[in-house]
């Protein structure tokens, strides 16, 4: 193998062309500027799989002293081919919520990450991380040592509390309608234990998104989504309102307002300037804000709603979250406190009872959603279904079917 | 090893305040409205009257240190030191100075980061790890979002969808890129292949045993000593078993293709939440820039551009116009295998006569 020079790699360098990025490229120029074999190793090992269409790594067990998670082991498949990828193992760091940064700090990871490992990053990973791609194992303590000191932690793996997600939040958006970035900030603290020590039937995983546009993606992809709201009526700017219809034209309003709303509550007036809300219709699924953003605002008595079980394919196939709490309020530390003794409840409930590899979403379909509201101590209501059952065969205790 | 001095502080998430730009610490929580002076700029007021610009542009996804550190270079001159990344790997750039910003979209796109991504354009691909560092991995992520997004980058810059199009790409069918309007999925078409000279010493029988959905993997002997074996009637492919027994090989050069599943949708407004459907299977892992796919991604956002109206996220389009008509208007074959057999399948079986010829 040539000393100093990359090694042909032509599959890899198709990925060269074209508009978009490459990501091909961006490695090319961190091993001419650094030398780092690894990275001359991984391109190597990644133009091979191209070659066969087979990935070769393996995991194993990395980890940094006190903690059971955090680190992916990567071991080549073939090291005798790829000696310089013999090891490329990913450390997870949970970064700041909303994913917002200072370059003194992102900077002050890049020059450690530079020190001790390839140089390769995701920012960020589909679990939240900040991903740090490309260490061994001698150096992955001196690593996580130096970022530890500037209050830099590990992320989750396996059965374990999964890093966080949470939307850009108050930070930047008028919609949202709560502090995401703070309760994601408390509430991963709190689980610390859980996140670092695989303890658990299996992953367990909160997003937190300011309101029902979801960018945090919670309802399809977190055990605990945690989703903004808002209790009482829509805010209306009458000006604005009657500016949006001026400008837009009543056809705009009624064809991607009115009719848009999915439970019909709003009316246009008479005066063709104005609308009226039905606020008791209202689902709070965003569209009218998202169209007039001006006009239109979340109403004032703002707090959450928990959706609880949504997850990816295995093992038994997409769910989404469903409806456990309809509203908390969520305006300070104490409001906060009451959401995770209420997921301690869960959390507890369902490490006891899931089977391997189970997540929370499949326990409940499991054991019935009924089960699972007893055991939390939650009083069934309407908004946790579309309709009450339509399976006539029931079961319920001798003193309470009369 | 040397005496460790340092004792770890288990601090969790990494605290945000003092990642915020000034102007934006100063108006948390008092955001009024937000409005879009071009694709791939948001401009926000605040209450107080304050106001920010933010820029936002797509990445290789998979970067280095040198490419943050070019970002950050951008966010030192123009943003106070201060960016964000979202959740689709772009980054943003904060400034409350509105001149910044036609500056730094000029310096982003001559350093090669397309500026877009807001409002009604094709995002950047959600995707996963793939060959570069995943286990589990039947084709690649990285390449794949290169291959997908070079064809997408002037939808990218430009807001001409008839709402916003969110697209991601799994390498095996654990689907860690997520449901989206469209979602690219490795799809396993045959059984695992076992290799029985390592199984017993690499992987946990009972565990694995019990990680298939449909019962379909038995303890058995072979060359008396203990092992597993697959019901092949029964098994439904989806690589569950491989995740926890590595002998159980899933993976294969010709047998891993790809499937296209469309309307996917985290998000609430006007519909619920749903879950992405399938639309096209059994396409070729067909390194390096996987035309067959792209080409169907290409055919389904061509049509729901024409056909789509504002607002309509592609399964609503899709809902609207009838899967009848999508596959017609798309040109994709619609067969058997997109009627589900799995549980609860009957909920998805058209039970009403609401049919349109």
């Amino acid at each position: 193998m040539a000393e100093n020079k990359l090694n042909p790699t032509p599959n890899l360098d198709t990925l060269e062309e074209g508009p978009w990025p490459s990501f091909i490229s961006g490695f090319k120029e961190l091993y001419n500027r650094t030398g780092n074999t690894m990275v001359r190793g991984v391109l190597d090992q990644l133009n091979y799989s191209y070659e066969t269409r087979m990935g070769y790594w393996k995991g194993g067990v990395v980890g940094v002293h006190g903690y059971g998670a955090g680190i992916i082991s990567r071991y080549s498949m073939v090291p005798e081919l790829f000696p310089e990828a013999k090891e490329f193992h990913t450390m997870r760091i949970q970064p700041p919520p909303g994913l917002h940064y200072s370059t003194k700090a992102l900077r002050e990871v890049l020059d450690i990450w530079e020190k001790h490992g390839s140089g390769i990053i995701s920012m960020h990973g589909q679990t939240g991380n900040l991903q740090l791609q490309g260490v061994t194992q001698d150096k992955v303590q001196e690593l996580f040592d130096d970022l530890n000191q500037l209050g830099w932690d590990l992320g989750g793996a396996g059965a374990t509390v999964r890093t966080g997600a949470s939307c850009v939040g108050q930070a930047r958006c008028e919609m949202a309608c709560y502090d995401t970035l703070k309760m994601h900030e408390k509430v991963l603290t709190y689980f610390t234990d859980l996140v670092h020590r695989p303890q658990l039937p299996y992953k367990a995983k909160f997003k937190f998104s300011g309101c029902g546009n979801d960018c945090a993606n919670a309802i399809q992809r977190s055990d605990y989504a945690v989703i903004g709201t808002w209790k009482d009526d829509i805010q209306v700017d009458e000006a604005e309102v009657s500016k949006f219809i001026e400008e837009r034209g009543i056809a705009y309003l009624t064809n991607n307002v009115i009719t848009r709303c999915p439970t019909n509550a709003i009316e246009m007036n008479e005066d063709g300037k104005s609308i009226t809300i039905n606020n008791s219709d209202c689902v709070r699924c965003m569209h009218c804000l998202n169209v007039m953003n001006k006009a239109l605002s979340p109403g004032n008595e703002r707090g959450v709603s928990l959706l609880v079980g949504g997850k990816g394919h295995l093992k038994v196939g997409n769910m989404l979250g469903s409806v456990i709490v309809p509203f908390m309020k969520m305006d300070d530390d104490d409001d906060i406190e009451k959401f995770i003794d209420l997921i301690d409840e869960m959390i507890d409930y369902w490490a006891e009872n899931a089977l391997d590899h189970e997540r929370v979403g499949e326990t409940i379909e499991r054991v019935g959603m009924q089960q699972f509201l007893d055991a939390v101590g939650l009083e069934a209501t309407p908004e946790m279904v579309l309709q009450p059952r339509d399976n006539p065969y029931f079961k319920a205790p001798y003193e309470e079917a009369g | 090893m040397a005496k460790r001095e340092y004792n770890t502080v288990e601090s969790g998430p990494r605290a945000f305040w003092d990642m915020l730009h000034p102007t934006i610490q100063k108006n948390y929580g008092q955001w009024k409205y937000h409005d879009r002076p071009r694709p791939g700029v948001l401009h926000h007021v605040s209450k107080t009257g304050d106001e920010v610009w933010t820029v936002k542009a797509g990445t290789h996804r998979q970067v280095t240190v040198d490419i943050a550190r070019r970002l950050c270079d951008v966010a030192d001159k123009y943003c106070a030191g201060f960016l964000r990344w979202t959740v689709r790997n772009n980054v943003e750039f904060t400034t409350d100075v509105e001149a910044n910003v036609a500056p730094m979209i000029e310096e982003l796109e001559a350093m090669g980061h397309p500026v877009g991504g807001t409002g009604n354009s094709v995002a950047a691909m959600a995707h996963t790890q793939g060959w570069l560092h995943c286990d589990i991995p039947a084709t690649d992520a990285s390449g794949v979002v290169k291959s997908i997004m070079d064809l997408m980058y002037d939808e990218f810059k430009q807001e001409e969808m008839p709402n916003r199009v969110k697209l991601s790409t799994s390498c095996c069918e654990i689907n860690c890129g997520g449901q989206a309007d469209i979602a690219i999925v490795v799809q396993h078409t045959r059984p695992p292949r076992i290799n029985h000279d390592i199984l017993a010493t690499t992987c946990e029988m009972p565990s694995t045993v019990a990680r298939c959905p449909v019962a379909a993997i038995r303890p058995t002997t072979v060359n008396g000593k203990p092992s597993l074996m697959v019901v092949d009637e029964k098994c439904i492919c989806c690589g569950a078993c491989f995740g926890a027994c590595p002998a159980m090989e899933i993976n294969h050069p010709e047998y891993s293709k790809l499937a296209i599943w469309i309307g996917g949708k985290n998000s609430n407004p006007r519909s619920r939440p749903s879950n992405m459907k399938l639309v096209a299977h059994g396409l070729p892992n067909n390194v390096n820039r996987w035309p067959e796919v792209a080409e169907k991604v290409t055919s389904i956002l061509k049509a729901y551009k024409e056909g789509g109206r504002d607002w309509e996220r592609v399964g609503e389009w899709a809902d609207r116009i009838g899967w009848k008509k999508f596959f017609e208007v798309t040109g994709l074959p619609f067969d058997k295998y997109m009627i589900d057999n799995y549980r609860h399948a009957r909920t998805s079986f058209n039970q009403s006569a609401h049919i349109r010829f």
